[in-house]
């Protein structure tokens, strides 16, 4: 499509990204908040229609492009390959949604505001871009600084707030922990040549000692980014202090360059792979995935639990990686396609399926201006639409057939159920419990999504203040639905999705699924072979649609439909409130009782005596305590001792840099 | 896909639908024998329905559209597991569209479909019956998974065909693997069923009910379709059971002649099994719900064990 108007894939998303930076600019000039929102927002959406449409063009080509920017003798190289394309396409759909969307979200902020957080919001987009198409590692550090420092201003809009300036410097912290790991694995993969473009790494040869330094530092450094254990404590903080459309591009899209990351260091960068480096990263996964899922399962903020449950997704994600590196080092190529398959399309699925669940979080947020699921209730009656399009969204992250998540997850278990001779015996007999391990986290998720969607939508308001509510307003309906066309077609044409896929497995394991997933017609997907495994979403979707409509039919035919309304029934109990109803923590209860040993709970309980009791129970992060708070005293201990060096007088100082001298003039000798 | 193939499909879908309250009316004839009773006939599954299909429908003030259609989608979702599961011939054309891992999925979009209906009119006993469905589930799923990925690494294949078909025609011989899968399936079938000793299906007003406590509110039509997507549920479970563990005597594809025998067969199998489902029952209580755990942590136990005895003694 963009070959016979004369114009290279490469080309149109740069200038995707140049039209957004000006959009950005045009934003904070007009300084008026109807025109920023009806034009600017939606144009930025049509940047990303085209942003997607060109990366689905370049996904079968390699492009390369030489700015003449940046420093003299450094010029920005690009590079387009098919994994650069998969996740600028992911990127260009979803934010599509997010986009406009927006140009809805916005619509009551004041002007000034609004046009640097428009500024910002544009750059992010715009940063995150080039994150995916830099090519050496001085572009793609400066692009990847840019993409935090954009979203931190962003998380910080309301920084009139205490809790969400800490939220933002807890952010911009961990971030730039990564982004120092991640330097230092770029430093070591340039082998000592001073040249830091990808393609020298890409041909230099790293003793196996340092490719694993190198692979560990990679997975630090952009698990930092997505929030892989030990570094997540940022994203429950984060996501909740950002603006609704944010947090959906954070966690939708910004999560996911971590995973571009280590796809295109561990696969692309680093020329050899280990085997234990895949079960590193799939032990990893898997601990990140339950501790998610699990703490999400019992939060109380409804940005919070969709925070967690991020975590819980990017822990799959790794698990997939770590899978595949696995089949990887054990030339078991079709099936290492298969678990990398299953990887990215976790990837696209969960920033369609999680950027539509925050953006109707934004809704709810403006129209009852509460996250505290304690206090909502009873939506679908006031805001019908929301809650329709948000069941789509809830279906899909819990895992349930015929959606998108159901898809990836299928195929991470028909990878892990393949795995059957690994040359490892130990290996071997593990997988198939990590892939029950997998199972209890899938069916965790169905848990955290029942609380979430039963919460907040059904049953009675649990506060009553919470009445005169507004659906979602149209441009806000328009986004979202966007999501939910994606979570749809994701779900039921999978075979499609995994034909686009297999550019990127091509390049990355040499081989790819598409031969085989679609032998049987497009509507099967059968992975390795039809007798081995095969599901038809749309055979699925057919057969219970027709059982539905059918049943209807005949109940319609042959009941008299009667119907009354009624008082509640509730076993006869006459007395209903809406505070009988099951809270969020009662909800989680089961689970903080199960998993009790997992997390820090600390309760007050009432004495016998107490004539107003009160039961306070919380649940706290050990991570805190384990990891935090004794990396926090060992630095503030360090630099204690160092500041003894420091008197403040002249001629102490005038005699450390003397001894400096002599001890370098010795070493020098 | 032939015409005898679809016909045979067709016949399936038709008889499962129709057979299932009748299977619970046998589990509850056999109580009632075990248990000196002399109980109220097969039959009254379908009485049951009968009545509830002939009374005025009361529908609570604060449901949704939601709480409405949730018994059709419960009906569907288990009807289509029902049909799918190779009982009587392996040759069943819509049979490959869902595979093992698939059909759990179903499960899951029922139960959580009930779980959400449940917590929809904002009663105290709806969203504890939905919380606690939510917790048997998670906790039966990587079990009956387990059992299931021991079933498909004999097999090579998670595709339920080619399971019965490399099962059925092995010789008869006890694997171990299988048996300890067994043992954790017929746990997980009483869980998910909401059988004694998880849940009592024949208790109101108690306040350990799980199921019971979900579908309180529902009456007349919607009522019926939730008790007959029970009924299908409990027959799905069963015909999974005798998928996985006793295939024998299954027609093979395109032999005609094979199904007299085969739909005789299956009758007894469903029979045996309906009573030795009425035994457990009697001679068991029913526990706590936080011993529930416990319980399914043992299912999900015997199942990985079935798993390891694969690979030690097996291949």
């Amino acid at each position: 499509m963009f070959a016979s108007v004369g114009v290279l894939p490469i080309d149109a998303i740069l200038g995707v990204t140049v039209f957004w930076l000006v959009l950005g600019l045009g934003g904070m000039a007009l300084q008026k908040t109807s025109l920023i929102t009806r034009i600017i927002f939606p144009l930025g959406a049509v940047g990303s229609l085209i942003l997607a449409a060109a990366a689905l063009g370049g996904l079968s080509e390699i492009d390369t492009a030489v700015l003449p920017l940046g420093l003299p003798d450094l010029p920005f190289h690009l590079r387009l390959d098919a994994l650069s394309a998969f996740f600028l396409l992911l990127l260009g759909a979803t934010s599509i949604g997010i986009s406009l969307f927006s140009a809805g979200y916005f619509r009551r902020m004041a002007a000034q505001e609004l046009g640097l957080l428009c500024l910002e919001y544009h750059i992010f987009l715009a940063s995150m871009t080039l994150v995916f198409l830099a090519d050496d590692a001085y572009m793609f550090m400066v692009a990847w600084e840019a993409m935090a420092l954009s979203s931190y201003f962003l998380v910080t809009t309301d920084h009139d707030q205490p809790e969400v300036r800490r939220a933002g410097f807890l952010y911009l912290l961990i971030a730039h922990v990564g982004a120092i790991a991640i330097l230092m694995g770029f430093g070591v993969m340039q082998g000592g040549h001073g040249d830091y473009t990808f393609d020298t790494m890409r041909h230099g040869h790293l003793s196996t000692f340092w490719a694993s330094i190198t692979f560990f530092l990679a997975l630090f450094g952009f698990g930092a980014k997505a929030g892989i254990l030990p570094m997540h404590a940022w994203l429950p903080e984060a996501h909740p202090a950002a603006p609704s459309p944010v947090s959906a591009l954070m966690s939708g899209i910004m999560l996911k360059t971590a995973i571009y990351g280590i796809l295109r260091v561990s696969f692309d960068l680093l020329g050899t792979q280990i085997w234990w480096w895949g079960v590193i990263a799939l032990a990893l996964g898997l601990v990140t995935a339950l501790f998610g899922v699990i703490f999400a399962a019992v939060q109380v903020d409804m940005k919070r639990l969709l925070a967690y449950s991020s975590i819980e997704n990017i822990g799959i994600i790794l698990v997939g990686i770590g899978l595949t590196i696995i089949f990887h080092t054990s030339d078991k190529a079709a099936l290492a396609a298969l678990a990398l398959t299953a990887s990215l399309y976790h990837s696209i699925n969960h920033a369609f399926m999680k950027g539509l669940l925050f953006l109707g979080t934004g809704s709810i947020l403006h129209a009852t201006g509460e996250r505290h699921l304690g206090k909502l209730g009873g939506l679908i009656h006031k805001m019908p639409n929301l809650a329709w399009i948000m069941l789509v969204g809830t279906l899909a992250l819990a895992g349930l057939p015929p959606l998108n998540g159901f898809v990836s997850e299928w195929l991470m278990l028909q990878a892990f159920l393949l795995s059957p001779g690994l040359p490892q015996a130990y290996i071997n007999m593990l997988v198939p419990i990590a892939a029950a391990a997998l199972v209890l986290v899938a069916a965790l998720a169905g848990f955290m999504m029942v609380k979430f969607y039963g919460v907040i939508f059904l049953g009675q308001p649990r506060d009553a203040r919470i009445g005169v509510v507004h659906d979602a307003g149209l441009w806000e309906r328009i986004g979202m639905l966007c999501m939910v066309v994606g979570c749809i077609a994701l779900g039921i044409f999978p075979t499609f999705v995994i034909l686009h896929l297999d550019f990127v497995t091509e390049i990355l394991v040499h081989d790819s699924l598409g031969k085989s997933a679609v032998q049987s017609g497009w509507s099967m997907l059968t992975p390795i072979a039809a007798e081995r495994a095969s599901y038809s979403p749309l055979i699925l979707l057919f057969i219970i649609v027709t059982g539905v409509v059918l049943t209807m039919l005949v109940v319609k035919k042959f009941y008299h439909g009667r119907l009354r309304r009624g008082a509640t029934w509730d076993c006869g109990y006459p007395e209903q409130s809406a505070r009988m109803q099951d809270t969020a923590e009662g909800f989680g209860q089961p689970i903080r009782q199960i998993f009790e040993w997992f997390m820090g709970v600390v309760r007050k309980m009432p004495t016998p005596f107490d004539l107003h009791p009160h039961y306070h129970a919380e649940v706290h992060d050990r991570l805190w305590d384990l990891f935090y708070v004794p990396i926090k005293r060992a630095n503030e201990m360090i630099g204690q001792q160092i500041g003894k060096l420091q008197h403040g007088r002249i001629h102490i100082y005038l005699l450390y840099s003397f001894i400096t001298l002599l001890a370098l003039l010795a070493f020098v000798e | 896909m032939n015409a005898s193939a679809l016909l045979l499909q067709l016949m399936q879908n038709v008889l499962v639908l129709l057979a299932a309250p009748l299977l619970l009316g046998w589990i509850n004839q056999c109580r009632a024998w075990l248990q000196n009773r002399s109980g109220a006939g097969v039959l009254q599954p379908y009485r049951n329905l009968i009545k509830l299909f002939h009374k005025d429908a009361v529908l609570a003030f604060g449901a949704s559209p939601l709480f409405r259609i949730t018994p059709y989608i419960l009906l569907a979702c288990m009807w289509l597991a029902a049909a799918l599961v190779p009982v009587l011939a392996t040759d069943l054309p819509l049979s490959p569209a869902v595979d093992v891992i698939a059909l759990v999925g179903i499960f899951a979009l029922a139960r959580v479909f009930i779980s959400l209906a449940a917590m929809d009119i904002g009663t105290a006993f709806g969203s504890l019956g939905a919380r606690r469905e939510m917790l048997v589930g998670f906790l039966a799923e990587p079990a009956l998974l387990m059992v299931l990925f021991t079933a498909s690494t004999i097999s090579q294949s998670t595709s339920l065909i080619t399971i019965v078909e490399t099962l059925a025609h092995k010789q008869f011989v006890l694997y171990p693997s299988m048996t300890f899968a067994a043992v954790a399936f017929v746990m997980v079938l009483l869980a998910e069923n909401a059988r004694i000793p998880v849940d009592n299906p024949s208790t109101h007003l108690e306040l350990t009910m799980i199921h019971e406590a979900m579908i309180l509110e529902y009456s007349a039509r919607h009522l019926a379709l939730v008790e007959w997507a029970g009924a299908l549920k409990l027959l799905a479970y069963m015909a999974i059971g005798i998928a996985l563990f006793i295939p024998y005597g299954i027609a093979e594809a395109g032999n005609w002649n094979a199904l007299p025998l085969a739909i005789v067969l299956l009758t007894l199998k469903l029979l045996l099994a309906g009573a030795g489902l009425a035994f457990i029952e009697t001679i068991s209580a029913k526990m706590r719900i936080f011993r529930v755990p416990e319980f399914m942590g043992t299912a999900f136990l015997l199942a990985v064990l079935g798993l390891l005895t694969h690979f030690l003694l097996e291949t």
